[in-house]
């Protein structure tokens, strides 16, 4: 799973790693892919229904070299 | 002591948290008042005052007993809707022949997850979208070798969804538990439980009185000491003030039921198309099979603790599921399960007495303080 762009969201509290998401996805081209690190627990839910309600595809999780968890998108738009 | 002469319910502006505790029923405040000082004697006592309160505290069962449809001896009071689910599950486990695991539904109460965590072994079942638990996944792992019980709640309390309790069949000997606290008054029981639990306060009793139900004939054992009271099932000195008081309040409710039911789903409804048409906005839960007083939604890219704050200071009081709103800083194991939106998120749950206007003016405020909050961070 390649990523164009990762977003550094570590410590940032919810709603603020989706807010970010939504900020940089057209920094991306269409069918490019964007990460958010966040270690706010929201996140992995938050992510993908962020995804369900923009039409966008949510490819899944990966892990940061130092473990915080990376959620994966697809610009479907 | 601080000023609590605010007559119930309405000294904190338009309180739509009914779902966390409902005023207390006027129908329940005069029998609770005169049942303090009439029915304050051990009611195991032969003398006079002693013959009293157990008349009364019978007279309390008798009554929640014909307003839920089961048998008195059925009925047991106790000090919460969290005690009764912990005495109504644990027992069910402690007298299941096959073991100690529970099969129980992701979106159920905390008060069963950590009565689960307590005394049982967790196996999830998860759910949809809408909130509703598949019955037929849970059916197929209460066949698992090994389960005491299964847990299932009536309805769910964060997002009104009804569950299929009474509309699937368990494996022989394996019973039901159904956590029916968020329902209970507002809707019939359904059948098909071997225990079953309630709260007072969330039908406009007092606090402080849970109803547990455990069926004739069930296999139910007492998780916990016993006790030389009355009924063997639960401990400690009765509360028969708020058991009269929670009987008068459940009766009462059952009766207006049908009439405040329609119009808390008629304004529920209102709510709902009128949240949808705010941009970026997600209604949960079942639109129709619904419990009638509660709707939650969840804006996007709004933080949900400013979010009651800021209601709040237009005086409306509201709970919500986002983590920023809760002690735990974990977003709402419910809004998880279905896999919706966290942050954002409001939950309303309307007073028996709710009005039209009332609500009108929270849709007339909600669409501007959205709008300021996302402005705030730029969105």
């Amino acid at each position: 799973m390649s990523i164009d762009l990762e977003l550094d969201c570590r410590d940032l509290m919810c709603p603020m790693p989706v807010i970010e998401l939504a900020r940089h996805l057209e920094e991306v081209e269409v069918g490019g892919t964007i990460g958010v690190a966040a270690t706010d627990v929201a996140a992995r839910v938050d992510v993908p229904a962020w995804c369900r309600m923009r039409a966008q595809e949510y490819l899944g999780e990966r892990v940061a070299d130092d473990g915080v968890p990376v959620f994966v998108v697809r610009r479907s738009s | 002591m601080t000023n609590a002469s605010a007559p119930p319910g309405q000294g904190h502006g338009t309180e739509f948290d009914t779902a966390s505790s409902e005023p207390l029923h006027p129908a329940a405040r005069e029998t609770l008042l005169a049942a303090l000082d009439q029915a304050y004697a051990d009611p195991r006592r032969l003398h006079r005052s002693g013959r009293t309160a157990r008349l009364l505290l019978d007279n309390a069962r008798a009554v929640v007993a014909e307003s839920l449809d089961v048998r008195p001896d059925e009925v047991s009071f106790t000090g919460s809707g969290t005690e009764a689910v912990h005495r109504g599950l644990l027992g069910l486990v402690r007298g299941s022949r096959h073991g100690s695991r529970v099969v129980h539904s992701a979106i159920e109460h905390a008060a069963v997850r950590h009565a689960v965590a307590w005394g049982g072994d967790a196996v999830d079942v998860g759910c949809d979208e809408q909130g509703r638990v598949d019955d037929g996944d849970l059916v197929e792992a209460a066949h698992a070798p090994g389960v005491g019980a299964v847990a299932l709640q009536t309805a769910n309390h964060e997002v009104g969804t009804i569950q299929s309790v009474g509309q699937f069949e368990l494996p022989d000997d394996v019973p039901l538990f159904t956590d029916a606290c968020a329902s209970m008054g507002r809707l019939p029981l359904p059948p098909g439980w071997a225990a079953a639990a309630g709260s007072a306060h969330k039908w406009g009793g007092p606090a402080g009185v849970g109803v547990l139900l455990v069926r004739k004939g069930a296999r139910w054992r007492n998780p916990f000491p016993g006790d030389d009271r009355i009924d063997e099932r639960v401990a400690g000195f009765e509360n028969v003030p708020g058991a009269l008081g929670a009987a008068a309040a459940l009766q009462a409710v059952v009766s207006e039921r049908d009439v405040v039911n329609a119009r808390q789903h008629a304004l529920v409804d209102r709510i709902r198309s009128a949240i949808a048409a705010i941009p970026d906005t997600q209604v949960v839960g079942d639109p129709v099979d619904r419990l009638p007083h509660v709707v939650t939604f969840s804006f996007l890219y709004v933080d949900g603790e400013s979010l009651v704050h800021e209601l709040d200071r237009h005086g409306f009081g509201v709970a919500s599921g986002s983590a920023c709103a809760a002690s735990t800083l974990e977003p709402s194991a419910v809004l998880t399960a279905m896999r919706v939106l966290t942050h954002g998120n409001v939950r309303v749950s309307l007073t028996r007495d709710a009005t039209e206007a009332e609500v009108d003016r929270l849709l007339a405020v909600l669409p501007g303080i959205v709008a300021s909050l996302r402005a705030e961070v730029g969105m």
